[in-house]
């Protein structure tokens, strides 16, 4: 039996159910199952009294009891757990994103209150953490809602729009402070200032790396692009340095800077912290800027050049009036994929004393603390995406500007 | 140089960073003399705990189970995906693919650690489960790339569906598969190195210790060996690749590097 | 050798195929034309089992298609496609060769057998034998294509707008060869073309398709001298009935046996179309004749265009 054999297309006449019988999506049912096995398999939480023991698991089964956030729950739960034999239709998608959007809200309101009810005292050393059924359950609804997005064929800034909205409940949620009791909030809390320090570095290490490494790629691109030589010379080197792993350039960057420190000291520049991190993530951003660079001003067509250079424009006004607008597209892809490559790359940087949100994630490795190690990855996740979504925004909304403009 | 065309003249990225990579493996307790006149506040310049051979020996057994697992998953989701029962779960794949791109490969192994313990096993997940998603991408590109037409006359001479998947379409998917897999192993003998912090033996060790010690020269030795294998097993797939693409595959090959 | 009996198809409720019937005899040549969306790419697919049918079904040489597996059925039918299709990856001669390759001929045979083909479509073996796809020009790559449906000597080919995408001095030549080989070996072939003059130059019998339906067959000559509807009249042409009406007919079944006379004579295994346009355009009534070995065999009168055939 194939998948094509179960999936019936929409009937025309009226749909006398929105329900069917036969299955409309094996997708849905596949999340579905995965959703359910996590559940009946895995804790949704963990209760540990106090960080030196290790925890034991609460089920979602033991938490049938606690009447209001229940129902937060199996509401939202409902429409989801029809949807592999819901007809396909615009209502039943919208019907499925707003249903996983209240669900991972729900999910953070059942945890946020089974925590406040065990380790909620004033001075708890108790700690409640989100188990491994919580992660899936949340992970599948996400991907329930991405699924029913797809088949809903909007533009790109639109979906971005409808993915910002989904998470405002849970958001809000978030900043009311119910889910405080959580074990991953009270390490936020108790690290707040290591966590707005790491925040505030992470995101310095990225701009100050991706500034001059856009500013530097665009012109080795621009000259790349017209001299084959350099060509040929710049990307072999570009590609060797690609290949090195991020913590054998960090480590191998050491030993010069600590030299260059030593000959200048009053630069501030030495061997680990800042400077080799920020050396390094240029290094690592200049080939794929360079790449868009020059892939950019490849796909400027010839005779638009030629129309250019025909009318008598000089060469750095058909550069800046011609081809850098209609380069900008593909340039500004690869803009994207730096700085989403440089936010992650960052995180192995607290290895040599540059900070960021490393600096918790290895604590927390150290320590084999799961919760300050989330506190660490978590946000760079979400910086990483936001930032991805942000540019492909802005990259959609330009090239229908220059769509309309054509 | 030899002369153009010869085996050492192509591949002489591969020559010489083999060689280099040798010779520092070997060679590097010789090199103290010079590690003691630019570091002459350590005792101890040359990394003595393992010999060098013994860390990179352990450092490619990790990369090679974890990237012989992470190779078959890969391939086996790509696989499932474009066959005719598997096409509804494509775009969930796709999108698990986009989801994972912001997730950086040592956050898969710091999140391994608390929830399996330290050693070899936590590192050993983290590197599967991240490998598998290059490889994932190369195989659903390089298969759902194989010409219409072509598939269709395959099926109308009469090839079997089987037949058709092994003599068509994994031929001309190879190319694009293998660049994942390529990707995929780089980015493992890198994320391997930072393995060490969790207690598993890779060349990351010197590296480790020489941080928390403030040992520049091994944290040097280390990133020197870590860095030549990795661009010894990127040279490695460069010449599998130029071998494996067809005459046509070449031509557009080189303009994508250029 | 092919009998088609009430076949139906549908596509998601849209009907492809409408109770077709039809009878395809051994050694013919049938081109199966209409318009796009007419059925007749359907109809060709569901001959080798690419697609199934809804109801009816197809016999090859009085045994029923359903009766055999896909595969075996498939290895039996050469197939060749507008788009060709080659395998990038594999060299001219592994193309040719793929089917005779499932079905396990020995090596010497396979050889032999693409050299010959290679011959029979004017493509020098030693040359093109170890080219690649990529390496071969549109006209030559659809030889290829034509070759390798042939490799396996099968009974029946079917082809599916082999020609469409060519320019129109490869097509005609291409058309002619077919025709050729079509003589020389007397398969069975269905072609399927949208193009009126591919179905009246190589076509034994024309089945014309409207919306799922056989709206007329019969000989090319029927279809221009009495075609069953409007429909019909629209899809052939009407301004240029008479003209491709001419184009049916050789010279050689004109011509009169006389002495030659001066000027640049026409061939007899030509079409009275190309007799037509010679006289035209050189404005005389009359030239000589030649035959394909170039001895001279009569001349053709203007007037003889008008004749009734003999």
């Amino acid at each position: 039996m194939t998948a094509e054999r179960l999936v019936t297309p929409p009937q025309r006449s009226g749909a006398l159910a929105p329900l069917s019988i036969r299955l409309q999506n094996p997708v849905h049912l596949l999340l579905l199952a995965v959703a359910v096995l996590a559940a009946a398999g895995l804790p949704l939480l963990t209760f540990a009294p106090n960080r030196l023991l290790s925890g034991h698991g609460i089920s979602l089964y033991e938490l049938f009891g606690h009447a209001s956030s229940y129902w937060l729950l199996a509401i939202p739960a409902l429409p989801l757990l029809t949807a592999p034999w819901l007809r396909p239709s615009r209502v039943s998608r919208l019907l499925l994103i707003v249903a996983a959007a209240l669900l991972s809200c729900g999910l953070l309101a059942l945890a946020g209150q089974e925590a406040a009810v065990r380790s909620g005292a004033e001075g708890s050393l108790a700690r409640v953490s989100f188990g491994g059924a919580f992660w899936l359950l949340a992970l599948v609804a996400w991907l329930q809602l991405a699924e029913a997005l797809r088949g809903l064929q909007l533009s790109v800034p639109i979906q971005v729009a409808v993915v910002a909205l989904a998470s405002l409940p849970a958001l809000g949620l978030l900043l009311s402070g119910q889910p405080d009791s959580l074990s991953l909030l009270k390490e936020y809390h108790n690290h707040l200032d290591s966590f707005d320090q790491a925040l505030l570095r992470h995101l310095q290490l990225v701009l100050f790396s991706v500034l001059p490494a856009v500013v530097i790629g665009t012109s080795c691109g621009a000259l790349a692009f017209r001299g084959q030589r350099l060509r040929k010379l710049l990307f072999p080197l570009l590609n060797v340095i690609q290949t090195i792993p991020s913590i054998a350039l960090f480590g191998l960057l050491i030993g010069p800077l600590t030299l260059l420190g030593l000959l200048l000291p009053r630069s501030g520049i030495s061997g680990i912290g800042m400077a080799p991190a920020l050396l390094a993530l240029i290094l690592y951003s200049l080939l794929p800027m360079t790449r868009s660079a020059v892939a950019g001003l490849e796909q400027v067509p010839a005779a638009v050049r030629e129309a250019a250079r025909g009318i008598g424009m000089s060469a750095s006004q058909i550069f800046f009036q011609v081809e850098l607008p209609l380069a900008l597209p593909v340039f500004l892809n690869g803009v994207r994929v730096t700085t989403v490559q440089a936010v992650g790359l960052v995180e192995v940087a607290a290895l040599i004393g540059a900070g960021g949100f490393g600096t918790l994630m290895f604590q927390g490795m150290a320590s084999s603390a799961l919760d300050l190690v989330l506190l660490g990855v978590i946000p760079v996740v979400l910086l990483a995406i936001c930032v991805d979504a942000a540019f492909k925004v802005a990259i959609a909304l330009l090239t229908r500007k220059i769509q309309e403009n054509q | 140089m030899k002369r153009p065309g010869s085996f050492v003249h192509r591949y002489r990225g591969l020559v010489i960073s083999s060689l280099l990579l040798a010779g520092l493996i070997f060679g590097m307790p010789l090199a103290g003399p010079l590690f003691n006149t630019v570091f002459p506040e350590l005792e101890r310049p040359i990394y003595l705990q393992d010999s060098f051979l013994t860390l990179v020996l352990a450092h490619l057994r990790i990369v090679a189970i974890s990237g012989g697992i992470a190779v078959l998953g890969g391939v086996g989701a790509g696989l499932l995906v474009t066959r005719p029962a598997g096409k509804a779960f494509r775009s969930l794949l796709e999108t698990v693919l986009a989801i994972s791109q912001s997730f950086p490969p040592v956050a898969v192994l710091a999140v391994a650690v608390p929830l399996v313990g330290f050693g070899e096993t936590p590192a050993l997940i983290a590197l599967v489960m991240y490998g598998i998603l290059p490889v994932a991408q190369g195989a659903l590109t390089g298969l759902s790339s194989v010409p219409q037409p072509v598939l269709e006359v395959a099926r109308g001479i009469g090839m079997s569906r089987r037949q058709i998947l092994w003599r068509v379409e994994l031929p001309l998917a190879a190319p694009v598969i293998l660049a994942g897999v390529r990707t995929s192993i780089v980015i493992n003998i890198g994320t391997a190195a930072v393995a060490s912090t969790v207690g598993a033996k890779t060349l990351g060790l010197p590296i480790i210790v020489g941080l928390s010690g403030f040992n520049t020269a091994y944290v040097i030795q280390g990133a020197l060996l870590v860095g030549l294998l990795a661009i010894v097993a990127d040279q490695l797939f460069e010449l599998l690749a130029r071998r494996w693409t067809p005459r046509s595959g070449a031509a557009l090959q080189e303009q994508a590097q250029a | 050798m092919i009998e088609i009996e009430n076949i139906s198809k549908s596509f998601d409720d849209r009907p492809a195929l409408s109770d077709v019937s039809l009878s395809i005899k051994a050694g013919e040549l049938a081109v199966l034309i209409g318009s796009s969306g007419s059925g007749k790419s359907t109809l060709l697919k569901l001959f080798n089992r690419l697609l199934e049918p809804d109801s009816g079904n197809i016999r090859l040489l009085g045994n029923d298609i359903a009766g055999y597996s896909p595969e075996q059925l498939r290895r039996r039918i050469g197939y060749a496609i507008q788009s060709v299709g080659l395998f990038p990856h594999w060299t001219v001669e592994q193309n040719i060769g793929a089917v005779p390759t499932l079905l396990n001929w020995p090596k010497a045979r396979i050889r032999q057998r693409v050299d010959e083909l290679l011959t029979l479509l004017h493509l020098a073996p030693d040359t093109f034998r170890g080219r690649y796809p990529h390496q071969l020009s549109g006209g030559q790559q659809q030889r290829v294509g034509v070759a390798r449906a042939l490799a396996a000597d099968p009974e029946v080919l079917l082809m599916d707008e082999p020609f469409g995408a060519l320019d129109p001095v490869t097509r005609s030549s291409l058309q002619q060869e077919l025709a050729s080989i079509h003589a020389s070996s007397g398969k069975t072939i269905v072609l399927v073309t949208h193009d009126i003059d591919e179905a009246l130059a190589l076509g034994e019998r024309i089945i014309l398709l409207d919306h799922g339906r056989i709206v007329q067959q019969g000989q090319p000559r029927d279809f221009l001298l009495a075609p069953a509807s409007e429909l019909v009249r629209d899809f052939v042409g009407q301004s240029d009935v008479g003209v491709r009406l001419l184009g049916l007919d050789k010279i050689a079944t004109r011509v009169r046996a006389e002495a030659p006379i001066p000027g640049e004579p026409l061939r007899s295994d030509d079409t009275l179309r190309e007799a037509l346009s010679a006289f035209i355009t050189r404005k005389v009534y009359s030239l000589p004749v030649v035959d394909q070995h170039g001895q001279p065999a009569g001349v053709l009168h203007f007037a003889d265009l008008l004749a009734e055939r003999t």
